[in-house]
């Protein structure tokens, strides 16, 4: 039987934060810029940007010490819309930047916003580094599974064989499994939603907000121009491949619920009716394994067909998070007093010149 | 036996052997007691980037010069007096450098067939004749380390390990210095090794006591201490120079330290040193990548942290975009490039002065950035500290030019008195709150200092004054992303005239003329500042008049520059590059400078560099 207090419920004061005086009585307003949000009408970034800000508020953390990083695309535009400290940063980078930030100034809230050829392209490198790193961050990552600003290239997340203005003849590149590669890089928090869901958004995001440490969100995004309807088999109310993941509940969905999983050899997660198996057999959803490898498991249910593809949160584990670790070197240090300029300079080994 | 001791004014001692031989750690200990004894000395390490090459070849030969002497000194010297081979490939790769009549220490026991084949020596060099224009002193050292040490428990290998040390307390008799400082050192290396301990001194001891009893050495030298100005000194390499300076500035400025680096020779040794330094709140971060590295510094710059990155060329390339937005968000950053011989990886472990156009002008966009270069070794200590005082009172990023030379070379420094450092924290103040006369009560970002042109630093955590940043066009004053034409344009004038104000902040150029009369000005930048002013002395002592001035401040240039320039008939600019501060003098003040170039990965030498300068005067 799983504790409930074990894991983040999202219920109350943000736990990854505690340095900085309760800010009540904010409103989504509040965290509006009074910049024109310029993205093409009909873009999933409208409906990130209205639950994100109007999740905001729920922080409970003064707006002066949330911070928004972006990189570049259409996406990395967001921390323009935010009325809160921002930068709109390199393309590829903002984990990085995020992690300098976030490292020296633990009372922040930081979040960073990506898209998948941001994060997943030119950023890789970062992005893995930053979630194995455990960096108090929240990554965002919009995945349209194609290059919107640059006006339609395939990206690391586009299907095998994508006809682009690149690749008239098709891609030929394997994509990423964003929540696969997360896991890989054994992040601490990975989840998944979609820009249309706004009450699973943001229970994800509340989920992620009270995650000690790196956390790592794939938002299903619509691209309207370039690829529409990249992820609409999910889209649809009742889609039969929609997994709603649900900690310490068994995994039900298809039909009235009627599928559950069951562990099949290796590891792997098969979908069952749920009848046909003992109860027993049913897998039930644990956020909390240690071991990444049912989390991962899971992520390879979706393999492209939408025929098995799970939202919520895959995996949340504790784990010190890098800045805490670097701020209690520092204190272990200073202990027994804080450095002496003088003393430095003059090292060991000084002689004097009369 | 008492042997004759002479007296000399200076000495160059080169230690070669191999990578594995421990010679940058005999050269460290030598110079070190050479410290303590009062020289004045200059050093030069010079080792291959490979860790340990093929043993017994001539790319694994590792050196440690040292010049020491009993006045000031500039340079580790150009010509070795005394060179200690350890095997036929050190005397191979280090003859050519030996003046006839030098000394020559060889360790035979390495001379055999086998050593002698795999650097090409047909016959041994000890035995035909061809180092009869040296002074050769033959000395089995690893037989003579293994003998002295057969009574103890340790290795064969372990005994022959420890003949540096046996090498260095020869030396060490040979010139008069102190002991004391090496065995304490010695105990306190291998106080956990207490075997390897008493190897390592008792090599130490039996070469001491070799060169008192042996004939191969007839005469003792004297260098009597230097006299210095009075005070503490201690030696200092550049590189430790460099992080000091750093942990100085961060103090002096209020501000806590944050460096972002990734591992790159010769660099390295500046994130190591302020690795160590977590009592001073120095938060260190080893990143993914340079780009990361520059990434998370910038960061930390936005959250009010001092922000340091550190690196060499091939870093450099890749940090470029970053330090492109930190122009755009006017953000501080001290990005240290330690330069090496490139085009690309080029030789990692030696030095060169070729990045300096890259720093200038090594971005997309008019993109103009600071460059301070610093000139020797303990310089890189106020080097540092001058480019954080641009850095956090103008909000730019500031590029620090150091060099392989300088980060492993060493020097005596006096102590600098803690009181005598600049208060940067007057420099400069976080922005609290919207300024009453903003018109609308709005905080505007991009509004400027009307002085200093700097605008706000403005960092998270403070109420009222949320605001964004980024790469793209900002509108002048609320920061907003612009795209109108002529606002580009007032910002492009704005952010170059910001840069270029600093030159208010820059004293004016150091012009030495001791005689008033010289018509030919010598002008240098960065680590060449030792050969210049050793070659200037002896173009002075040769009868000349010449006048020496170097370049601290290479973006913006002092204020008083071009007019210096005019006022000599001749200007000599000697740079280890192609000529690339001559381009920007040329073209900044339409001055022919004459450029004097040599690119070999290692310092001038003042006598070639002494030549160029007769020649210029010859011809003014």
């Amino acid at each position: 039987m799983l504790d409930k207090h074990d894991v983040p419920n999202g219920a109350g004061r943000l736990q990854s934060l505690t340095l900085v005086p309760r800010a009540t009585g904010l409103a989504a307003k509040d965290f509006k810029s009074d910049q024109e949000v310029r993205w093409c009408p009909g873009c999933g970034d409208y409906a990130i940007l209205a639950a994100f800000q109007s999740f905001l508020p729920e922080l409970e953390v003064p707006r002066e010490n949330v911070v928004v990083i972006s990189g570049i695309g259409c996406a990395a535009r967001l921390p323009y819309y935010v009325d809160t400290f921002g930068m709109h940063s390199i393309h590829g980078r903002a984990p990085a930047i995020a992690t300098g930030l976030a490292t020296t100034r633990p009372d922040l809230s930081v979040w960073v916003i990506s898209g998948d050829g941001d994060a997943l392209s030119i950023g890789g490198n970062h992005l893995i580094h930053a979630l194995r790193r455990n960096v108090n961050i929240k990554i965002l990552l919009f995945n349209n599974r194609i290059y919107g600003l640059t006006k339609g290239q395939y990206s690391p997340t586009s299907e095998q064989g994508k006809v682009t203005k690149s690749t008239p003849f098709g891609s030929l590149d394997q994509p990423f499994n964003p929540v696969s590669l997360a896991l890989g890089a054994e992040a601490t928090f990975v989840a998944r939603s979609v820009d249309s869901d706004r009450k699973h958004l943001q229970s994800v995001l509340r989920a992620a907000a009270d995650h000690a440490g790196a956390a790592f969100i794939e938002i299903f995004q619509n691209c309207p121009i370039f690829n529409d309807d990249a992820w609409a088999p999910i889209k649809e109310p009742n889609a039969p491949g929609l997994i709603r993941l649900v900690h310490g509940e068994p995994v039900r969905f298809g039909p009235d619920g009627s599928m559950g999983l069951t562990y099949g050899p290796h590891g792997v997660l098969t979908p069952v009716p749920a009848d046909s198996v003992p109860a027993s057999e049913l897998v039930v959803h644990d956020v909390t394994r240690e071991d990444p490898s049912y989390a991962f498991a899971l992520s390879r249910l979706d393999n492209g067909d939408f025929a098995h593809t799970p939202i919520g949160v895959f995996r949340s584990v504790p784990r010190p998070s890098y800045d805490t670790l670097m701020a209690d070197q520092i204190a272990t240090a200073r202990a027994g007093g804080e450095g002496d300029l003088a003393s430095l300079l003059a090292g060991n080994d000084t002689w004097e010149v009369s | 036996m008492t042997k004759q001791v002479q007296e000399l004014d200076h000495v160059i001692i080169r230690f070669a052997g191999d990578s594995g031989d421990g010679m940058q750690l005999t050269g460290d200990r030598f110079t070190q007691e050479t410290a303590v004894f009062g020289n004045d000395l200059s050093t030069l390490p010079n080792f291959p980037a490979e860790i340990r090459a093929p043993a017994g070849t001539l790319p694994g030969v590792s050196s440690f010069q040292l010049h020491f002497a009993d006045h000031d000194i500039l340079t580790p010297g150009d010509a070795p007096d005394v060179l200690v081979a350890m095997n036929p490939a050190a005397l191979k790769a280090n003859l050519k450098d030996l003046p006839r009549g030098a000394d020559v220490i060889v360790n035979t026991d390495e001379f055999t067939k086998r050593n002698l084949t795999k650097v090409g020596y047909e016959a041994s060099p000890l035995e035909d004749g061809s180092l009869e224009a040296y002074n050769v002193h033959a000395v089995p050292l690893t037989s003579l380390t293994v003998k002295a040490l057969e009574d103890l428990d340790i290795t064969r290998k372990d005994a022959e390990r420890a003949k540096n040390m046996f090498a260095l307390g020869l030396l060490s008799w040979l010139y008069g210095r102190p002991a004391e400082g090496t065995i304490a050192f010695l105990e306190a290396k291998f106080g956990r090794k207490p075997e390897i301990m008493k190897a390592n001194l008792t090599a130490f001891h039996a070469g001491w006591n070799f060169g008192e009893t042996t004939e191969a050495f007839s005469v003792r030298y004297e260098v009597k201490p230097a006299s210095l100005r009075p005070g503490k000194y201690r030696n200092i390499t550049g590189n430790t120079a460099l992080a000091y300076g750093l942990i100085a500035a961060a103090q002096l400025a209020k501000l806590p330290l944050f460096l972002g680096s990734y591992p790159i020779t010769p660099a390295s040794d500046i994130l190591h040193e302020l690795a160590k330094h977590k009592k001073f709140g120095v938060r260190t971060f080893q990143a993914e990548d340079e780009i990361a590295s520059v990434g998370a510094a910038l960061g930390a710059a936005f959250g009010g942290s001092l922000p340091v990155t550190t690196t060499s060329g091939p870093g450099m390339a890749l940090k470029a975009e970053t330090v492109g937005l930190a122009v755009s968000v006017e953000l501080p950053l001290i990005i240290c490039d330690v330069q090496r011989a490139g085009p690309s990886t080029g030789m990692p472990t030696k030095t060169e002065q070729a990045d300096l156009l890259m720093a200038l002008f090594g971005r997309n966009g008019e993109s103009p950035v600071p460059v301070v270069a610093a000139a020797s070794p303990s310089d890189c200590f106020h080097a540092a500290i001058e480019a954080a005082r641009i850095a956090v009172t103008y909000r730019t990023p500031v590029i620090l030019l150091s060099d392989g030379y300088l980060a492993n070379g060493s020097e005596p420094w006096l102590i600098p008195d803690v009181a005598s450092l600049p208060d940067l924290s007057a420099q400069f103040a976080f922005a609290t709150a919207a300024p009453a006369d903003a018109g609308d009560g709005e905080f505007q970002p991009f509004r400027r200092d009307p002085v200093t042109l700097a605008r706000p630093w403005a960092v998270p955590g403070t109420p009222g004054l949320e605001h964004r940043i980024g790469g793209i066009e900002k509108a002048n004053g609320t920061g907003d992303i612009s795209y109108d034409p002529d606002n580009h344009d007032l910002m492009v004038r704005t952010r170059q005239a910001k840069i270029d104000g600093i030159a208010s902040s820059i004293p004016p150029l150091a012009v030495d003329d001791p005689t008033g009369d010289a018509k030919v000005l010598v002008l240098g930048w960065g680590s060449t500042y030792g050969s210049i002013g050793a070659a200037v002395r002896r173009a002075r002592r040769a009868g000349h008049s010449v006048a020496q001035a170097h370049l601290r401040h290479l973006n913006p240039f002092p204020p008083d520059l071009g007019e210096v320039l005019r006022r000599y008939d001749k200007v000599l600019v000697p740079e280890i590059n192609l000529g690339q501060l001559a381009l920007l003098l040329r073209g900044r003040f339409l001055v022919d400078v004459i450029s004097y170039n040599r690119v070999r990965g290692l310092p001038f030498r003042a006598a070639e560099l002494a030549e160029a300068i007769e020649e210029v005067i010859a011809h003014a």
